[in-house]
């Protein structure tokens, strides 16, 4: 099989799931049957993409590749290596545990069918990413996982707080993604290829590059929005809207990684410069411990975790930005580890609400007693959140705190943060772990039950396996971690995990970080009563409150915007253009040197200046009158005046047409004042004054435009041709005719066809009024 | 002469001319509308492939050569125009069938949307500067008694600031064409943009080029003149919106192209830098006039100005990638754009009403429709792998290419809040459950409305969306190939020998 078909698969998938869900759901437990045999793909997806893992662990990779629009450089092209089977392994595997997990969660839900559909397409997309070897195809996979995780978290879309939250996350990812855009589209240019492969061999040229800083910020950009990274992190925890096996599979163990498989991708290409160890570092180890601490102040437990998770996405960041290979090879078994536990315990605290109908710590107690397995999971889950004991994320928090200490600059600093996120993550493992479960059982709203197996195997999977790879880390070390760890790195370093690393600083470190997390959850409740009002005035200026003012900003400044320019008043808009005109044209004509031209004066008979008076005279009288009719017959006269000019200069026909079209208009005119309303005038002083500066700028413009035309001449005209040509080609004496039906018939057609929908269009006006009120 | 050059322009005429003779047989018109735009599209494509196949087109009507007759030109970017306006011809029309009303179909409803085609069609295909004016009086007017059409007090309103605002387009457009043909004696493009490339006065032939900017600016809807768009678009039938969404602004578009590229290239340092001022400052106005409307079809309306800035970037930015990126966005936003005003209709047959406060509960009743809206309005947001992602990205790549940043900052920040006022519609008219007091009782009958008109009904409004929205996807998908054909009509735009050659194959000198 194909890589291409392994990923578009999902997709084909995603469009059949509805159609299956609905077959299936006549038949009793149909709906279950529907889930597992939805999750049938992800499990061959995922034992499809094992198959790579000897290859990829011997060096090799693999790349596929289809032409999609060559002319922009864009290829269906995709690429296996160790980072990203690792992480098609975690998409496929946790997917095909999440989709029989919500066929039990949401059993019965009417929408269950577009469920699947999401979460497929979600899967697939995230595969897509995950395997690109393309960086425009990664945009493209990266966008329609906000697209889905927009769709999922508003998967509740009665709830008006859900449709928000999709909206928050929708804007704050997207306003990441179109900096990313911009990111990739400059690295493509800098390296000559938006192949993969092409560019990790050229992070030597782009970090000379002199655009290498902007590429550098626009791409971390989209990576921090999408890790929700301080200060975007907000969007995560109002994601927890979406139903829990959405948080469990995009909003912890997937899609918010994608910024950190983002960093890991590029980091051959853009890290280990100082810009890149700054500022990943910085940002990463602020949100580690912003993260960390806002989880002790929530009491839902999905967003405890929500907010773990950003630490934990804070700890992921802030390795890649120290790049050493300890923080790498840390970076790499902390994700395994935390995309393991992190998805368990998502799971139990989907089906703790499940079950008692409450996510609230405040209200839950001694629940080991209804759900001894859910409880068991629990624990076995958050021991490795905790990082204490024969677990895989125990090894990670060892290898973490090794890179850390062998920093240069800074080091105090990032001790202390590790330690103390370190001890934050020990706390959230009791508050998730011991709160609900242990001491005096409390009522719940629903009465507790043992959840069914579907709700509890997936997470006792995930957190056994976090279990047998802490004690026997060798199945994933060779085969799994250092093949990542190379591709991060670009050079094949040995990896060797174990749990035990001696009595060395890291140790004592850890237990100190147990201790001081340990005395945190004892002195939780007191913390959080104590200080929440402190708090909340300080989270009132948080990032969300600024999301917030954006976009009210955003709003009333479209608004505001919109009132000034699209007012409504026909006289503003003739105004505008006009004046426009006026400007560009005038202006142009000014630089362009046009006032130096050559004018060339014929001299002026006393008769034609005549005309030119009374003409003058007569449009001066249009606009004073304070009559209709005395308005209507001036610009007859200006009419006439025109004619009269065009039979001194030879043109006998036109003027016919003239005093035509000036007569008719008169008498239509008159016609139809009878209807018109009283002739009053409306506006102040001042817009008549600017109006008339308008009109009359408008008037010189023109008149120096065919003055000029008049004088300057580019080409000879090809009017001698008509001349010549109309008696002997044409048969026809008069040439005006001749051009009008026949050199320039087409123009002709034209103008009857306009004169006949305009007749036509008079009629169906007079004609076809509105029925009584229409629906508006 | 070559009539495959005129067809498109003969098609519509008699078509509407022969429906003229049936004037109280409202079902032979019907059929007509359907007969005369399948016609103009089976002749499009057959142009469409001449020209692929053999190159710039050209035909001289009525046989006199070049440049003293009228001059018919094809080259891949008309081709693809009129092929487009075929194809929306027809959609509308079979739209038309089941949601344009008895009384307005009586009125000559169908030969008028084939006067509008005609129009269109003919203005993409001239090679002459006043022929090109006399097809846009020929759309003027087809289109203001097609807005007017019903007489609701609405339609008037806004007709009439259109029919004002474009009027003073056409003086400005006049005015110009007569100081150009007395200033280089000839209206042939071709035979212009041999002579306009010797002239010394630059100045003066780039005072004339910024009084085509306006006017053709005007018809574009560019900032700042585009006001007759949103005064006017949301009244008439939703048909109508949808042909006028889809062609009318793009018509102006392409005559700022046609002659930026083949007329006015003198000074493009200066000229082609104001247009890119104007690009930005027509995205960002549209944009967040979109972002401010609470009506579906008045959000669409802002976004048509907005989309028009991006076209216009293309142009301005003068390059090959970036025309081709132009000539991309135009064609498949002509099928975005059309479909999401068709798709307004329905959602307004649905929910009885186009206030958006006042709709709901689209998505959980009729989840294939969400689908067909989404469709094009990601596309319209530039989210991949959907049409307008790819036009996004080839106006992006040649933005960054010619170091010009700001104008990709705003797109990319355009994009976002395109992408706002899309999930603005999303929210309110799909996800939003129906506001239970207000005009819901109207609602099952407005269903049951639907079901009673007949499958047949039904079917003429969502087929044509179906149709549309697959074609944003194919446009995606095969994104190479479509791309490719923009890229061969930039080309052909930024190196116009090939179209003067063309024409001068009638040019008797």
């Amino acid at each position: 099989m194909n890589i291409a078909i392994a990923v578009m698969s999902g997709f084909a998938m995603a469009s059949a799931a509805p159609l299956l869900h609905r077959f299936l759901r006549r038949f009793a437990r149909g709906g279950t049957v529907a889930g597992w045999l939805v999750a049938l793909l992800p499990l061959a997806l995922t034992a499809y993409f094992a198959s790579y893992t000897s290859a990829i662990a011997r060096g090799e990779t693999f790349v596929v590749s289809y032409t999609w629009a060559s002319g922009l450089g864009v290829n269906l092209s995709f690429y296996v290596d160790g980072l990203s089977l690792l992480f098609a392994l975690l998409i496929s595997g946790i997917g095909a545990l999440i989709v029989i997990y919500a066929g039990s969660y949401l059993a019965g839900h009417e929408h269950l069918g577009r469920f699947y559909t999401y979460l497929l397409m979600f899967m697939a997309s995230m595969l897509g990413l995950a395997l690109a070897g393309n960086i425009i195809t990664l945009y493209v996979f990266w966008e329609l996982t906000s697209i889905s995780s927009y769709l999922l978290i508003g998967f509740e879309h009665k709830k008006e707080t859900a449709r928000r939250a999709a909206l928050q996350a929708l804007l704050v990812t997207g306003a990441g993604g179109l900096a990313l855009l911009g990111g990739l589209v400059l690295l493509g240019q800098a390296a000559g290829s938006f192949e993969l492969p092409a560019l990790l061999a050229s992070g030597d040229a782009i970090r000379s590059h002199a655009l290498y800083v902007p590429i550098l910020l626009l791409v971390l950009l989209g990576a921090f929005t999408k890790s929700a990274q301080f200060p975007f992190h907000f969007w995560l925890p109002g994601a927890m809207e979406a139903p829990t096996p959405v948080s469990a599979y995009l909003h912890s163990a997937t899609m918010v990684k994608a910024g950190v498989f983002l960093l890991a991708r590029f980091f051959p290409v853009l890290g280990g410069t100082n810009e890149w160890l700054y500022i990943v570092t910085t940002v990463g180890a602020v949100t580690m411990l912003v993260g960390g601490i806002l989880a002790l102040y929530q009491t839902d437990l999905k967003l405890v975790l929500a907010y773990s998770t950003v630490s934990a996405l804070g700890t992921l960041v802030a390795l890649l930005g120290l790049g050493t290979t300890q923080a790498i090879t840390a970076a790499i078994v902390f994700l395994l580890a935390h995309a393991l536990y992190k998805g368990a315990l998502f799971m139990i605290t989907g089906a703790v609400d499940h079950e008692t109908g409450t996510r609230d710590v405040e209200r839950l107690g001694g629940l080991r007693r209804a759900m001894p397995i859910t409880a068991g999971v629990a624990v076995l889950a958050a021991v490795s959140l905790a990082g204490f004991g024969p677990v895989l994320s125990f090894i990670g928090k060892e290898l973490l705190l090794e890179a850390v200490l062998q920093v240069e600059a800074f080091r105090a600093l990032l001790v202390a943060v590790a330690v103390l996120s370190g001890a934050l993550f020990v706390a959230v493992a009791s508050i998730v772990s011991i709160r609900p479960f242990f001491g005096a059982h409390v009522a719940t709203p629903k009465e507790a039950h043992e959840a069914p197996r579907s709700l509890w195997m997936g997470p006792a999977l995930l957190a056994l396996l976090g279990v047998v790879i802490g004690i026997a880390p060798g199945t994933v070390g060779s085969g799994i971690v250092a093949p990542s760890v190379a591709s991060v790195l670009g050079r094949i370093e040995p990896v060797k995990l174990g749990l035990w690393h001696g009595f060395n600083p890291a140790l004592a470190l850890s237990v100190v970080s147990v201790v001081i997390g340990f005395v945190i959850y004892r002195g939780w409740v007191a913390l959080r009563t104590h200080t929440t009002s402190l708090t909340e005035k300080i989270f009132v200026w948080g990032p969300a409150r600024w999301y917030g003012v954006i976009l009210d900003g955003v709003f009333a400044l479209a608004q505001r915007q919109t009132r000034l320019l699209q007012n409504g008043y026909l006289r503003v808009y003739v105004l505008i253009v006009i004046a426009s005109t006026i400007g560009l044209v005038g202006y142009t004509f000014v630089v362009g040197g046009g006032l130096n031209a050559n004018f060339v004066w014929t001299e002026l008979r006393f008769y034609e200046a005549g005309i030119a008076i009374i003409i003058l005279l007569a449009a001066i009288a249009a606009v004073r009158s304070r009559s209709r009719l005395g308005a209507v017959a001036s610009l007859g006269v200006v009419g006439f005046g025109v004619a009269l000019i065009f039979i001194l200069y030879g043109a006998p026909d036109l003027a016919l047409t003239q005093f035509l079209i000036e007569t008719l208009t008169v008498i239509l005119l008159v016609l139809v004042f009878y209807h018109l309303p009283r002739f009053a005038i409306f506006s102040s002083k001042r817009a008549r004054v600017r109006d008339l500066a308008i009109a009359l700028s408008a008037g010189a413009l023109m008149t120096m435009l065919v003055l000029v035309a008049n004088s300057v001449r580019f080409a000879p005209p090809i009017s001698d041709y008509f001349a010549e040509r109309s008696l002997p080609d044409a048969h026809g004496r008069n040439i005006v005719n001749v051009i009008l039906v026949d050199f320039r018939g087409l123009d002709t057609l034209g103008e009857i066809t306009v004169l006949a929908v305009a007749a036509f269009g008079v009629y169906a006006l007079l004609k076809l009024r509105p029925q009584k009120k229409e629906g508006k | 002469m070559r009539v495959l050059l005129v067809l498109p322009i003969l098609i519509p005429l008699s078509t509407a001319a022969v429906s003229l003779v049936f004037w109280r047989r409202r079902s032979v018109q019907r059929w007509m509308g359907m007969a005369g735009t399948s016609g103009l599209l089976a002749a499009s494509v057959w142009l469409f492939e001449a020209v692929r196949r053999e190159g710039i087109q050209a035909t001289q009507v009525g046989n006199w050569s070049a440049p003293f007759g009228i001059t018919f030109v094809a080259d891949l970017f008309s081709a693809i125009m009129v092929v487009l306006t075929g194809l929306m011809g027809l959609a509308v029309a079979v739209y038309s069938l089941g949601s344009v009303d008895r009384r307005r179909e009586s009125f000559g409803y169908y030969p008028l949307l084939q006067i509008l085609l005609m129009g269109v069609c003919g203005a993409f295909l001239t090679g002459d500067l006043f022929n090109l004016y006399v097809w846009f009086e020929v759309m003027l007017i087809s289109s203001f008694v097609l807005l007017a059409l019903g007489g609701e007090r609405g339609q008037l309103e806004g007709a009439i600031k259109y029919v004002t605002l474009n009027l003073l387009s056409s003086a400005v457009f006049l005015a110009a064409v007569g100081l150009l043909y007395g200033l280089a004696g000839t209206l042939n493009m071709a035979d212009l943009a041999i002579k306009l490339r010797a002239v010394e006065q630059t100045g003066l032939v780039t005072t004339l080029a910024m009084m085509f900017l306006i006017t053709f600016g005007v018809k574009a809807a560019v900032f700042p003149l585009f006001f007759w768009l949103p005064a006017s678009y949301h009244t008439p039938p939703f048909a109508v919106s949808a042909i006028f969404a889809g062609l009318l602004t793009k018509v102006g578009v392409y005559a700022l192209i046609r002659v930026f590229t083949l007329l006015f290239v003198v000074d493009v340092g200066y000229t082609h830098t104001l247009i890119l001022v104007i690009a930005g400052l027509t995205m960002i106005t549209g944009v967040l006039g979109a972002v401010a409307q609470n009506e579906f079809r008045r959000v669409l309306s802002f976004q048509v100005i907005s989309s028009v800035g991006f076209m216009v970037m293309g142009l301005a930015l003068f390059t090959p990638l970036a025309l081709a990126g132009s000539v991309f966005y135009m064609l498949q936003d002509i099928v975005v754009k059309t479909n999401l005003f068709l798709v307004s209709g329905v959602a307004h047959r649905l929910c009885g009403t186009s206030e958006l406060k006042e709709q709901g509960g689209l998505y959980a009743t009729y989840p294939a429709f969400a689908l067909l809206f989404l469709i094009p309005a990601l596309s319209l947001a530039g989210i991949p792998p959907l049409s307008g992602f790819f036009a996004k990205l080839a106006l992006v790549q040649a933005g960054l290419g010619a170091q010009s940043y700001m104008i990709v900052f705003i797109a990319l920040t355009v994009s976002l809040l395109t992408l706002l006022s899309m999930t603005k519609i999303w929210n309110e008219a799909f996800w939003k459950p129906q506001p239970s007091d207000s005009s819901r009782a109207e609602m099952p009958t407005a269903i049951r409305a639907v079901t009673a008109s007949g499958r047949m009904a039904t079917g003429t409004l969502i087929v044509p969306i179906v149709i549309l929205a697959a074609l944003t996807v194919c446009i995606g998908l095969a994104a190479g190939f479509f791309f490719d054909l923009a890229t061969v009509a930039a080309e052909q735009l930024l190196d116009p020998t090939a179209y003067i050659r063309a024409v001068e194959g009638g040019m008797t000198r």
